[in-house]
C-alpha cells in the first residue's frame, strides 16, 4: 500500500512541472525511510539528495559502526538524534589470536560518556573486540533507565564484577549475552545480584564463564522470567541442575548446556530426557562440554527441529555423531570438533540434506604429532550431500586441490569459504602443488563468494585468480601465502568490492603496499603483519592519503626500517589521540 | 621439477636428500619442513637417517630434541602440558614478546611473554631471530631467497650468534642456540596465532586435556604410535578392560598390528602373558605393542595385570618385532622383582 502511494505522489509529483522532491512530505519520507533496515541500504539513501539525508538520519534508530576509529563520537550523535541500538566493533581481527598489542585501544568508555549526554534513551549497545572494564559497565547500568540489550563478543578488559553492576542495576533488561570474551572471572555471585522483582531477561548467556556460578540464584532467575527464550549455561551447570532449569523453561528456543558428562542413574537420565524433550521450541543446541556418548541419547526426542547444532566442545567420535544425525534432518548450522573425522563427516552428508552452514574446529590444534582429524575426504562427503551448503569454516591437516575442485562443483552457492590447512605452507597432498588451482576454482565457481580465507601453499597464481574472478569478495584473510608483491597487487587491482583485507607472513612489501593508494579509501581496512613492508613505505602511504590513519605496531627488538605490523584504516575522524606508545601513527 | 629446490633460510640448498625421501608431505617455505616432516623421518624406520640425527649438531630451542632421540620425553609431554610450548625447531615461530598472550599463557594462565631460560638471551633477541627466520611462503623465488640472506645478516648482527654457520647443516632447525638446560619439553613450536583459534576454544580445549589426565575416574589418553605408521592415534584406556579388548581395539586401528594371535591362544589364568607364549609372540609376530612406564622405561605389554597397565602407562608404541627383543628378559626381569 505503501509504495503504491509512493508512486502516486511520485506522478503526481512529475506531472506538475515546477514540482520539486522537496514538496513530498518529510513525515511520509521519514515513515518509508523506517522501514529500512539494513545499514547499507540507508547509507544509499541517505546519499539520495539533501532531503533524504535528514529524513534518514531522523528516523535512524540503530547505528552500526564497523570500525570505531573511522569516526568520532561527535560526529555520530550530531548526525542521529535518535538512536537506541548501536554496534560497535573494535580491534582488528587478528587481536583475537594475540597478534594485536596490548592496550591498543578501542576503549568505550568515551562513547559511553557522549552517549549517556545524547542518547539517554540507549536501549541496545552490542560490542565486538571493544575494551570494556568494570567502571564503564557500572556507568553504563546507571546512566541509561531503558537500557535493554547488553551484547559482548570477543571483548576484554572487565569482570564479573562488571556483570554484578547490570544486573543491579538494569531493570529492564532483556539480554545479556557474554560471548568469548578476556574476562576476568571472580566468581558466580553475579547472579544473585538481580533483583527478586526482575522477570524481563529473555536472552542469558554466559558460557564465556570458568567459575562456579550460584546456581540457586540461577534457578530462581530462570523461574522468575517467563519469557526467556535464550538460555546459555557454563560448564559449570551439571546435568541435573540443567534439568532442574529445564522443567522451568520449556519455552526455550535455544539451549546452551553446561558439562554434559556427570554420572547419573536411570532416574535422573529419565528426566533429563523428559525435560529436554519438553522444549519444543528448540532450534539451536550448544554446550555439551565434555559429552559422553552414553548420554547422547537423551538429546534425540528434544531435538527433532533443531536447525543449529553446536557440538564444538564436545569430542565426539564418528560412531556417536552418526547416531545422533539421522534424527537431524532439518540441521541448517552445524558445529563441530575434527574428532568426528571423515566418518563423521560422511554421515553429515547421508542426513543433512538442508546443510546451509558446517564448521569444523580442530580438537588438537596444536599437536602436529597427532594427524587424524578430519581431511580432504569428509569435506568432499559433506559437500556430496548437502547441496545448499554455503558457509564453511574446516580446519584440516591435509587438502587436495582435486577435492575443492569438487567441493565446489557441488556446492557453487558459497558465501563464506574460510579452508584453514593447519601447516603453514602446506601443498596438495597428493601431487606436492600449490593449492593455487583449489581456490582458484572456488572463485570461478563460487560468484556469490563474500568471504575468503585462504591457507596451504599459495602462489601469487592463487591472488591472480581471486582477483580476476572475485567480484563480490569483502573480506580475504591471507596468511603464509604468496610469492611476491604481484599477488596482492593483483587483489588490490581486482575484487571491486574488498572491505577488509588481512594479511600476515606473507612476501608483499611496499609496492603491493602501494598499489592500493586508492583503494584502501573504499575499504574498511588493511592489516599487515610479518610481511615486507618498510616505514618508509608506510610513510610513502600517509603522506599520499591524508584521509587513512595508517598505524604501525613494532615489536621489541626490530629492525628500525622494518614495519612489523601495519593497520590502515579509512576515518574521518582524523589519526586518534588514545594510541598507546607501542602504536605510531604516521 | 619433481620437488622443490628447498632454501632454508639463509638460502641455501639443504644438501641432504636422505630425509626428504622418506617424506610423503613436502613443505615449500624453506625452512619449514619441520613440524610433520620431523615427525615423519622419526616415525619411518629409517635407521641411517636416525643415526645421522644423533650426530647432526642441532639448533633448537631449550629441550627440543627429535623423537627418536630421547623416546621418553615424549611420555613427559602428557604431564607437562603446562609447559609444552615446544621448540622442535619450527622456523615457524614467531615469537612476539608484546602480544597478550601466547599458547603457554594460555594454558598456565600466567601472563607474560614466552619465556625461555636461554644462555643470555633475551626473549627479546629469540623473538627477533624467530621473526626473521620465519618463512615466507613459496620460497621459490628469488626474492624470498634475498630476503631470506637479508634477514640472516640482520640477524647476525643484532644477536651475534655464534653458531650460525651450523645453521645451515639442519634445514630442520631454524632457530636460534639451544639452551641444553632449559626444561621445555620436545614438542612443535607454535607460531603465534595459528591456526587462529580463539582464546576461549583453546583455552576450554587445554583444560579438557588437563580434566582428563587428573580424573582417576576420567579417561586416560594415550599416544599410540606404530613404526612405519605416518601418524599417532590416542586411545582412552579407561575404555577397556582387560587386554584382549584393548589389543583388539587396536588392531582395528592398526590392522597390521599382530599381538591378537597370542590372546586368541586364550589367555592364562592370570591376566598376563607367560614367559613361553612371549617368546612365542616375538618369533611369531611382525610387530609388538610397547609402552613406556612411570618410570620412563619401555617395556612389553602383557606383562603386568590391566590395571597395574593402565595406572603406569604412558604411552604406546608398536615397534617391530625385531627391536623387541632386546626387551623382553628386561620385561620378564621387571616382572619377576615386582612379583
Amino acid at each position: 500500500m505503501e509504495s503504491f502511494e509512493l508512486k502516486r505522489s511520485k506522478d503526481s509529483v512529475n506531472s506538475d512541472q515546477s514540482a520539486h522532491w522537496s514538496s513530498f512530505p518529510d513525515e511520509v519520507l521519514e515513515r518509508v525511510l523506517s522501514r529500512l533496515k539494513s545499514h547499507r541500504d540507508r547509507s544509499s539513501a541517505s546519499l539520495v539528495c539533501k532531503d533524504w539525508y535528514h529524513a534518514e538520519r531522523w528516523s535512524r534508530t540503530n547505528v552500526f559502526i564497523g570500525n570505531c576509529y573511522s569516526v568520532s563520537q561527535e560526529i555520530v550523535v550530531r548526525r542521529f538524534s535518535r538512536i537506541r541500538s548501536v554496534t560497535l566493533k573494535g580491534k582488528p581481527r587478528f587481536s583475537d589470536f594475540n597478534l594485536v598489542p596490548e592496550n591498543w585501544g578501542a576503549n568505550i568508555h568515551a562513547w559511553l560518556v557522549v552517549f549517556a549526554a545524547k542518547y539517554p534513551f540507549l536501549e541496545e549497545l552490542r560490542l565486538k573486540r571493544m575494551a570494556i572494564n568494570d567502571q564503564s559497565l557500572e556507568f553504563l547500568a546507571v546512566s541509561f533507565p531503558n537500557f535493554k540489550a547488553l551484547s559482548l563478543l570477543s571483548c576484554d578488559g572487565f569482570s564479573t564484577n562488571g556483570l554484578a553492576a547490570i544486573a543491579t542495576h538494569c531493570k529492564n533488561l532483556t539480554e545479556l549475552d557474554i560471548q568469548e570474551n578476556d574476562i576476568d572471572d571472580i566468581g558466580g555471585s553475579w547472579l544473585s545480584c538481580f533483583p527478586e522483582s526482575f522477570t524481563s531477561l529473555e536472552v542469558l548467556n554466559f558460557a564465556n564463564l570458568t567459575s562456579d556460578i550460584n546456581f540457586d540464584a540461577l534457578e530462581k532467575l530462570v523461574g522468575r522470567c517467563k519469557s526467556m527464550r535464550v538460555l546459555k549455561l557454563n560448564r559449570s551447570v551439571s546435568l541435573e541442575q540443567l534439568q532442574r532449569l529445564l522443567v522451568n523453561a520449556p519455552r526455550l528456543a535455544e539451549l546452551g548446556t553446561g558439562s554434559f558428562s556427570q554420572e547419573l542413574i536411570v532416574r535422573e537420565y529419565e528426566e533429563l530426557e523428559s525435560a529436554l524433550s519438553n522444549c519444543k521450541n528448540m532450534h539451536t543446541l550448544s554446550g555439551l562440554w565434555d559429552a559422553k556418548g552414553i548420554y547422547l541419547p537423551a538429546l534425540y526426542p528434544a531435538c527433532t527441529h533443531l536447525t543449529f547444532l553446536n557440538l564444538s566442545y564436545a569430542a565426539l567420535q564418528s560412531l556417536e555423531l552418526a547416531k545422533l544425525l539421522p534424527h537431524r534432518r532439518r540441521l541448517k548450522h552445524l558445529w563441530v570438533l575434527d574428532t568426528v573425522e571423515d566418518k563423521g563427516l560422511e554421515a553429515v552428508g547421508l542426513n543433512c540434506p538442508l546443510l546451509e552452514e558446517l564448521r569444523v574446529f580442530p580438537a588438537d590444534p596444536f599437536d602436529d604429532e597427532i594427524v587424524h582429524g578430519v581431511t580432504d575426504a569428509g569435506f568432499v562427503a559433506v559437500s556430496f550431500g548437502c547441496p545448499r551448503l554455503h558457509y564453511v569454516l574446516y580446519f584440516c591437516r591435509q587438502m587436495t586441490n582435486a577435492a575443492v575442485a569438487t567441493i565446489v562443483q557441488n556446492c557453487p552457492d558459497f558465501t563464506h569459504f574460510r579452508l584453514c590447512i593447519m601447516n603453514p605452507g602446506q601443498p596438495d597432498h597428493l601431487t606436492n602443488e600449490p593449492m593455487d588451482e583449489a581456490f582458484g576454482a572456488v572463485v570461478k565457481t563460487c560468484t556469490k563468494l563474500q568471504r575468503l580465507s585462504v591457507s596451504g601453499r599459495l602462489t601469487d597464481r592463487t591472488f591472480e585468480y581471486i582477483g580476476r574472478y572475485a567480484k563480490n569478495l569483502e573480506t580475504l584473510s591471507v596468511a603464509f601465502a604468496g610469492s611476491s608483491d604481484w599477488g596482492m597487487q593483483c587483489v588490490l587491482g581486482g575484487c571491486p568490492k574488498l572491505r577488509k583485507l588481512e594479511i600476515r607472513d606473507c612476501p608483499f612489501g611496499n609496492a603491493a603496499l602501494l598499489s592500493g593508494l586508492e583503494k584502501y579509501e573504499s575499504m574498511r581496512s588493511l592489516w599487515m603483519s610479518a610481511c615486507n613492508v618498510t616505514m618508509n613505505g608506510c610513510r610513502l602511504l600517509a603522506r599520499e592519503m591524508p584521509r587513512l590513519n595508517i598505524e604501525v605496531m613494532k615489536e621489541d627488538g626490530s629492525d628500525d626500517s622494518q614495519a612489523d605490523k601495519v593497520y590502515v584504516y579509512r576515518s574521518i575522524a582524523g589519526p586518534r589521540r588514545d594510541a598507546p606508545r607501542s602504536v605510531l601513527t604516521l | 621439477m619433481s620437488t622443490p629446490l628447498e632454501h632454508d633460510y639463509i638460502g641455501l640448498a639443504e644438501t641432504s636428500s636422505m630425509e626428504r625421501s622418506s617424506e610423503k608431505i613436502s613443505f615449500s617455505s624453506s625452512a619449514s619442513s619441520v613440524p610433520s616432516i620431523e615427525g615423519k623421518t622419526s616415525k619411518t624406520a629409517n635407521d641411517t637417517c636416525l643415526n645421522l640425527k644423533e650426530t647432526e649438531l642441532r639448533l633448537g630451542l631449550p629441550g627440543s630434541q627429535s623423537p627418536e632421540r630421547k623416546p621418553s620425553l615424549f611420555g613427559k609431554d602428557l604431564e607437562n602440558n603446562d609447559k609444552s610450548n615446544g621448540f622442535a625447531g619450527s622456523p615457524l615461530k614467531n615469537l612476539v614478546s608484546g602480544a597478550k598472550r601466547g599458547f603457554s599463557d594460555a594454558i598456565d594462565g600466567s601472563n607474560g611473554k614466552w619465556v625461555f631460560d636461554m644462555n643470555g638471551k633475551s626473549d627479546v633477541e629469540l623473538a627477533k631471530c624467530a621473526v626473521l627466520a620465519s618463512p615466507r611462503g613459496g620460497l621459490d623465488s628469488k626474492t624470498n631467497c634475498q630476503q631470506a640472506r637479508k634477514s640472516v645478516s640482520v640477524m647476525k648482527e643484532v644477536v651475534g650468534v655464534p653458531q650460525s654457520p651450523k645453521l645451515v647443516q639442519d634445514k630442520n632447525n631454524l632457530v636460534p642456540p639451544v639452551n641444553e638446560h632449559a626444561s621445555a619439553p620436545a614438542s612443535k613450536a607454535q607460531v603465534v596465532g595459528w591456526p587462529p583459534i580463539r582464546s576461549f576454544r583453546k583455552n576450554s580445549m587445554t583444560s579438557n586435556l588437563a580434566k582428563n589426565s587428573d580424573e582417576s575416574t576420567g579417561c586416560i589418553y594415550v599416544k599410540v604410535s606404530m613404526d612405519g605408521a605416518p601418524y599417532l592415534r590416542k586411545v582412552d584406556l579407561k575404555t577397556y578392560n582387560n587386554y584382549m579388548e584393548f589389543s583388539s581395539a587396536l588392531e582395528k586401528m592398526f590392522s597390521c598390528f599382530t599381538i591378537g594371535q597370542c590372546n586368541s591362544n586364550g589367555l592364562p589364568a592370570r591376566d598376563g602373558l607367560s614367559e613361553s607364549r612371549l617368546m612365542d609372540l616375538l618369533h611369531g609376530s611382525e610387530y609388538v605393542l610397547t609402552y613406556e612406564d612411570k618410570d620412563g622405561d619401555w617395556m612389553l605389554v602383557g606383562d603386568v595385570p590391566w590395571e597395574m597397565f593402565t595406572d603406569s602407562c604412558r604411552r604406546l608404541r608398536i615397534m617391530k618385532g625385531s627391536e623387541a627383543i632386546g626387551l623382553a628378559p628386561r620385561a620378564m626381569e621387571k616382572c619377576k622383582n615386582q612379583n
